[in-house]
């Protein structure tokens, strides 16, 4: 049973009113997209923020994914954002 | 060097730093990125910023910026690079990011800070929100962003 860390950030952040949280691996949750499936059932809020039209991007461990098929471990920071406004 | 810090900075002091550190340099190129009161999004007026909020993700923003210090060295020899971006409640004409590269030869020096600050724009996680007296918004990322980061592809 993997435990995993998330952290959410800007828009997505307030969206969901929470800045992070640790997360238990239920066993059918191995990939990225397995994750964000997961999420989009227990948490409403973060289902209407995946639904809208914005672009989210995925970080693990702190490196921005492309491939959903990421298989997650034991350990790792996942982090959800838009796309960044900085400079 | 890379600073994040809620602190403003002193360019005359960061570039006598920069100076120092870069030893026999025939260049050094400065940038400062600065908050503008009126932001024009799709040319659209909006009401003048009163405020602008800098968030950003603590540990990726530093991981972030030395790789993209590190994909500017392997195209140029630079001879020193210092990046200050600040972060939290910032204000109209207030100081947001210092970036200095320093080179042998001119050219190095500003096509390595361009390349610089066109990646730190779309690869290093800041996230502004700014506040008008009407409202608070997210600023949303620019389709110019994105193409000047492209536009690097084939250099």
């Amino acid at each position: 049973m993997a435990i995993i860390k998330i952290h959410y950030f800007a828009s997505v952040r307030e969206r969901l009113n929470q800045a992070e949280e640790q997360l238990v691996l239920p066993e059918e949750v191995s990939s990225i997209e397995d994750l964000i499936e997961h999420l989009q059932i227990i948490n409403p809020s973060f289902k209407s923020v995946m639904d809208s039209s914005k672009k989210i991007l995925v970080a693990v461990n702190q490196t921005v994914i492309v491939d959903l098929d990421y298989k997650l471990s034991e350990g790792d920071e996942v982090a959800f954002f838009p796309p960044m406004t900085g400079g | 060097m890379i600073s994040i810090q809620k602190e403003d900075f002193d360019v005359g002091n960061e570039y006598k730093l920069l100076k120092i550190k870069a030893g026999d340099a025939g260049a050094i190129v400065i940038f400062t990125g600065l908050v503008r009161e009126i932001y024009n999004l799709d040319d659209q007026c909006v009401e003048p910023v009163k405020s602008l909020y800098l968030e950003h993700y603590p540990g990726m923003t530093e991981k972030s910026l030395q790789a993209i210090i590190g994909k500017a060295n392997d195209k140029w020899t630079l001879l020193g690079t210092r990046i200050i971006h600040r972060i939290g409640e910032l204000k109209p004409s207030d100081q947001i990011v210092f970036l200095g590269t320093s080179s042998t030869h001119r050219q190095n020096a500003f096509d390595a800070a361009q390349f610089i600050m066109d990646h730190l724009k779309s690869e290093a996680p800041f996230w502004k929100k700014q506040s008008s007296k009407l409202n608070s918004e997210w600023v949303e990322s620019r389709v110019s962003d994105t193409d000047a980061l492209d536009s690097w592809r084939d250099r």
